[in-house]
């Protein structure tokens, strides 16, 4: 067991994993690979599955079908205590009878590595808190303590580093930088992280590669930029920042883009961004990536007339405008104010425009609001 | 009285003045405590050292400062001190072994049975001390359910008794004093954050080493306080000595009573009673500090 954490290493291959309670699927033919070396991303609304997941890999919970792989070998069945996986907790778990020095140590010394003072001092230089060798963890800050567990974990070099919510428990400043440590010792280290979280910036600020989880099943997965340009469902364009869908129908092809048909006008969309199953579409525009001109403007590109404004929010680097268009739609348009031109006023006429490759087609069939803050809030 | 000044302090930044409100909330206990423990503790003190009357009356004792009545009464009573250290040790181990498990599988493998078990552990209480201790007496006895099976197996021979034994003495304390033994097991297992459990496994700790290394150690207080509540009052006991036991299986417990209520020899009895309370506290004292949970008291 000694060399639990060298004897396999590889990608992590989840292979149509599912746990089953009494009368539900927490997570539902799952299937996953993580590459060695990653720091992957488990984004997801609270009770889709990220926890169960991460249990299932780390062998606290067995799955009810399907495989778990790390390169070629086969954990499913193995003890926690034998695989090459170590977790940081959701509440950190620390030993409270034990002190910082013998939490970090625990986990060389149940693989029986005598000489652990030099480890453990590299540890705790990592995540800088080599004062507090000889302290009891309820003497301990919240994020100090959730340093020490990362030190624990990360000690044993382990092929997998599962981390649950780390930073949940943390105010959002402490958050924020510990998010910039987490990455940096990630780099450091070269172990592979796989981080889950419910908060998107989080997700999309520390990973190269972010699943969104719904209702046990990865809904979509990719690079960040990829998930937040390029929205496969209506779960993921309103989980992952805030987005327009207005309804339409494709009524023409031309070339590399569909033309679509919303309410009259006219606009286009590339057909790699568009994941519609028929000429029923919803069609999506980030707010930020919409201009918003008076009515007698003239601009190229996809543009929609017609809009008036009812609310302008200023908030210093940008201006939010919410602009009724004639179907009585709103659409949320955010204007940076770095062009010097004071922002539209209330009823001001307006119209919207936009460049054609910042758009996206969703299947029209789908549930508009999926995934929106209202849903998930539920 | 250090958390006392602590509290006082905690209290004056809350206020920015000197606070008696700790002192004053003390009071109540302290005048219960003076009246009837300390008052009483001086008067036994005083009576250690008396000496029989000139008088010659049954009963009647002067105070002579006759430390003397200490080495007597130990002398005539060696014996059944050791006895009573020696039964209270077994007893104690004896719940520890059964508690342990017991309280282990409350915490951890009840689920939805947690409240009831917990609540059947109680409920030995529920009846008087002296009637479980006889019914024990029926349980061993010659028409109990226990005899006939360990006679059938060849356990014990045909002739053998289990009543009137050191070991129905040290079964019976250990019967009656089981839940002050599983309670605090219980309640200090039941703390056990089992992500903590989850984390030692998950950091190459097999289920043994798990125990060793964390479920046991977090346990300790509980084991601390189990054995001392259990060891305590086993020590003094008198009640099973004397239901269940026979002339050589006395402890020092009976010796007091016999002294105090037949004998009315109340100098040695109130001797006796001292070199017991001496005795439990530097054992305890020495427990504690070995078991390294000072802090927990
Ligand atoms: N032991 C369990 N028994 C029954 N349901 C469970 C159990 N553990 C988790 N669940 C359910 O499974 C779903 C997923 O839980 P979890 O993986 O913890 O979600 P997340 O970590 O994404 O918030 C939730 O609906 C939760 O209530
Ligand atoms: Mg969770």
């Amino acid at each position: 067991m000694a060399d639990a954490s060298t004897s396999s290493r590889g990608d992590l291959k989840l292979t149509r994993i599912t746990k089953s309670y009494s009368d539900f699927n927490a997570v539902d033919d799952l299937s996953l690979t993580i590459k060695e070396g990653s720091f992957f991303a488990l984004l997801g609304p609270s009770g889709c599955g990220k926890t169960t997941t991460l249990r299932m890999i780390a062998g606290l919970e067995e799955p009810t079908a399907g495989s778990i792989h790390i390169g070629t070998t086969d954990i499913t069945t193995m003890k926690p205590y034998q695989r090459p996986v170590n977790t940081v907790f959701q509440n950190y778990a620390l030993f409270p009878h034990l002190s910082i020095y013998e939490n970090i140590a625990f986990g060389l010394r149940r693989r029986g590595i005598k000489d652990v003072k030099s480890a453990v001092d590299k540890a705790l230089d990592l995540v800088e808190l080599p004062h507090l060798a000889d302290r009891k963890p309820n003497q301990l800050s919240g994020g100090q303590q959730q340093r020490i567990a990362l030190a624990r974990a990360i000690i044993n070099r382990p092929a997998l580093l599962l981390l649950d919510e780390p930073l949940g428990a943390l105010d959002l400043k402490l958050r924020r930088q510990m998010q910039i440590e987490l990455k940096w010792i990630q780099k450091e280290v070269g172990l592979t992280f796989v981080h889950v979280t419910h908060d998107q910036e989080e997700a999309m600020t520390m990973a190269d590669t972010v699943a969104l989880m719904h209702d046990g099943k990865i809904e979509q997965m990719g690079s960040p930029a990829d998930l937040y340009d390029n929205p496969k469902s209506v779960f993921v364009a309103n989980f992952l920042g805030q987005s327009n869908l207005i309804d339409g129908k494709i009524v023409d092809s031309d070339g590399d883009n569909f033309v679509v048909d919303l309410f009259g006008q006219k606009v286009s969309v590339l057909k790699s961004r568009s994941s519609a199953k028929d000429a029923s579409v919803l069609f999506g525009i980030r707010p930020e990536k919409l201009r918003i001109q008076p009515s007698d403007a003239d601009k190229p590109g996809n543009v929609l007339t017609g809009g008036r404004i009812v609310d302008v929010s200023y908030i210093g680097v940008s201006t939010q405008y919410q602009v009724e268009m004639p179907w009585g739609q709103e659409i949320m348009v955010f204007e940076q104010n770095d062009d010097g031109i004071p922002p539209l006023a209330k009823g001001d006429g307006v119209r919207l425009s936009w460049e054609p490759i910042f758009s996206f087609a969703l299947d029209g069939h789908e549930d508009a609001t999926a995934g929106s803050e209202v849903e998930v809030s539920e | 009285m250090a958390f006392l000044q602590a509290a006082a302090k905690r209290a004056n930044s809350f206020t920015g003045k000197p606070s008696r409100l700790p002192y004053l909330l003390l009071l109540p206990g302290l005048a219960f405590l003076s009246i009837f423990f300390i008052l009483p503790i001086l008067n036994l003190a005083a009576t250690s050292t008396q000496s029989p009357a000139a008088s010659g009356e049954i009963g009647s004792y002067v105070q002579t400062f006759q430390f003397s009545n200490y080495v007597n009464a130990f002398l005539e009573s060696r014996e059944q001190f050791a006895r009573s250290f020696i039964y209270a040790t077994l007893a104690t181990l004896l719940a520890l072994a059964i508690s342990y498990p017991l309280a282990y599988a409350i915490a951890f493998k009840s689920g939805r049975w947690k409240n009831l078990l917990v609540v059947l552990v109680v409920a030995p209480f529920f009846t008087s001390f002296l009637l479980r201790t006889i019914a024990w007496k029926q349980i061993l006895g010659e028409n109990g359910p226990v005899v006939g099976p360990l006679r059938a197996l060849h356990l014990i021979g045909p002739q053998t008794t289990l009543t009137a034994s050191a070991f129905a003495v040290v079964t019976g304390m250990t019967y009656n004093f089981l839940p002050f033994m599983t309670l605090p097991l219980y309640a200090s297992l039941d703390r056990i954050d089992p992500r903590t459990l989850e984390a030692a496994g998950d950091l190459y700790a097999n289920g043994f080493t798990t125990f060793r290394k964390v479920t046991f150690p977090l346990s300790l207080p509980g084991v601390v306080a189990g054995t001392l509540l259990t060891f305590i009052p086993a020590a003094g006991d008198y009640v099973n000595a004397a239901i269940l036991g026979n002339p050589s299986t006395k402890m020092v417990g009976n010796v007091i009573d016999s002294r105090f209520f037949r004998i009315v020899d109340y100098p040695t009895a109130a001797a006796l009673s001292f070199m017991l309370m001496a005795a439990i506290l530097i054992l305890i004292t020495v427990y504690i500090r070995r078991s390294g949970t000072e802090e927990l008291i």
